[in-house]
């Protein structure tokens, strides 16, 4: 058997499966989103569905709400998980805890940790009754409205929590293997603490960062479940607004819902593409 | 390197602790409600304390042992197919180079980048004419979506290292195809192959939207019967079930422990649960 013939063959099966449910999928609801769909009668596509989303003033809110939560949370999640990675660099007393909780974490679901957030930051919840125990608010609607909200800060703190440990691991591993002889050498000929790590360590690790938070950045924007339980009744995060115009009672709404599925799928094909911009600049160094 | 100065460990110190008690907090309320009774506002610890939550979860009208056993079977069944599909898939990527491999690389990616919600609202049109929605099997095989690629790309890892010339060795001594795979081929990959099932397992144990839109709110796996008593208020429940459903992923993590240390790709896997 020559190799391509043995490379097809043992390809085929994850190519058929992928291509077929995966694919499959989003060729579907791209079809659908053009409202052309030849096997049910459907032959002429339009743009109907793009349009009317598209001037949705609906849409465009959950558009930027969906935007500001993964955008927000990307950027906190990356800034303190490289803060956490330089701090397990360090040896000291905390660190093998600290270590084996990134990894729990990790395992988590995210529903799990939404709920978390939800008995801490909710006006009932356990940081509004140690606001009581203080004596800083008498009733639960005194406490600042952290989840349900229309900022999303309670999204937000749910994936910080959840993304600082998978950042930090990828950030980690990357110290660990550049090891700190360029700082070394930085510091040695003058270079402030800070100076080394802005000048010479941060532009190493760069690439690595950039490449997990795209990949944060890709699932924040497209997870239901999160905003769902922890977001506020309006306006609603882009994935809750497609689920919720899908499962209308009014088929005739599919096709805008197809059409937000596109968009918050060409957002991630547009994410792998800067994935693959960064680390292939990352490879050739 | 110089030694730091002492308010810069004492920051570290400080650092390191509030970093500890952020990653532990969201998970305590959890615990502590599923040992409450009438914990309301304002106190700051339950009056009563009580089994009730759990003796609830257990019993058969919670539905939640019933959900519990499909949720595993799910995970299970994705999981077993994942690796039947993804180490043949793995061995191509890990041991050959050939052209497109890039492209066929992307492509096992993809899943892992592009929402869940995007796949499945288009994949629910057609489901729904195999008649595949609400069914198990349409969970299982929707599931297989992010499972696969994490099963993949640990075997690719692991093929990588992989010395095929044994192989030839075992066939020129005389040993059949199925004998090789069997001695030779096995032995050497079991341990990708338990690491990355954990993974797919852990992934199918996590999904949400995926289920939930397949399934058609038939197929109640455990999160879906976590968000319901989430949202209906019952917080000594949740917090129960919350545990229940959080302690595969531990003991895996505990299991895993040697295997984990250093594998990034591995590690990389774990990250979109």
């Amino acid at each position: 058997m020559s190799d391509r013939l043995r490379i097809a063959l043992l390809l085929a099966p994850a190519l058929a499966v992928i291509g077929l449910l995966f694919g499959g999928g989003l060729v579907i609801a791209v079809m659908r989103s053009f409202n052309w769909m030849p096997v049910i009668g459907l032959t002429e596509p339009n743009l109907d569905a793009y349009r009317n989303v598209l001037s949705d003033r609906d849409f465009l809110q959950s558009f930027l709400l969906s935007f500001h939560i993964s955008f927000t949370s990307t950027l906190i999640s990356a800034v303190i998980a490289i803060a956490a990675a330089l701090l397990l660099r360090k040896t000291f007393v905390g660190r093998q805890t600290i270590n084996f909780l990134f990894q729990l974490n990790l395992t988590v679901p995210h529903i799990v940790g939404a709920i978390g957030i939800l008995y801490l930051f909710s006006q009932s919840g356990s940081f509004a009754r140690l606001g009581h125990a203080v004596g800083m608010i008498d009733k639960p609607g005194d406490f600042p409205a952290l989840v349900f909200d229309p900022w999303a800060i309670g999204i937000i703190l749910q994936y910080v929590w959840k993304e600082v440990p998978f950042i930090g691991v990828i950030v980690l591993a990357q110290m660990q293997a550049l090891g700190t002889d360029y700082e070394s050498v930085a510091r040695s000929l003058g270079a402030s603490r800070w100076q080394a790590f802005r000048h010479v360590l941060l532009p190493l690790i760069l690439p690595g960062v950039l490449s997990a938070s795209v990949i944060v950045f890709a699932f924040t924007f497209g997870a239901y479940e999160i905003p769902a339980l922890l977001g506020a009744s309006h306006p609603q995060a882009l994935p809750v607004l497609a689920y919720k115009s899908y499962t209308d009672v009014d088929l005739a709404s599919r096709p805008e819902a197809m059409a937000m599925a596109v968009i918050i799928a060409f957002l991630s094909g547009l994410m792998i593409w800067i994935y693959l911009r960064a680390t292939r600049a990352a490879v050739r160094g | 390197m110089r030694r730091d100065p002492p308010w810069f460990r004492s920051l570290i110190g400080l650092s390191g602790v509030l970093l500890i008690v952020w990653l532990v907090l969201p998970l305590v309320p959890l615990l502590v409600w599923s040992f409450a009774r009438g914990w309301r506002f304002p106190s700051i610890l339950p009056n009563q304390w009580s089994l009730q939550a759990w003796d609830y979860a257990f019993s058969a009208r919670s539905g939640v042992l019933e959900s519990l056993g499909i949720t595993v079977f799910v995970a299970l069944v994705a999981t077993a197919l994942s690796i039947l599909v993804g180490v043949p898939a793995g061995r191509a990527l890990g041991l050959y180079k050939f052209r497109g491999k890039g492209l066929v690389e992307l492509l096992i990616l993809a899943p892992v980048i592009v929402p869940g919600i995007a796949v499945a609202l288009g994949l629910h049109a057609v489901f729904i004419n195999l008649g595949l929605t609400n069914t198990v099997t349409g969970v299982i095989l929707v599931h297989l979506i992010p499972t696969l690629p994490y099963m993949t790309l640990v075997m690719a890892g692991i093929f990588a290292n992989y010395d095929p010339a044994y192989e030839q060795q075992a066939r020129s001594l005389g040993a059949s195809a199925l004998q090789t795979f069997w001695y030779v081929t096995l032995p050497a990959i079991l341990p990708g192959i338990i690491v990355g099932g954990l993974f797919a397992f852990l992934v199918s144990w996590s999904q949400y939207v995926l289920t939930l839109l397949i399934g058609g709110g038939r197929v109640i796996t455990l999160p879906l019967l976590l968000f319901t008593f989430a949202t209906s208020g019952r917080n000594d429940i949740t917090g129960a079930v919350g545990i229940i459903y959080i302690l595969p992923g531990l003991l895996i993590l505990l299991f895993t422990a040697r295997h984990l240390s250093g594998t990034s790709a591995a590690v990389g896997g774990f990250g979109k649960i």
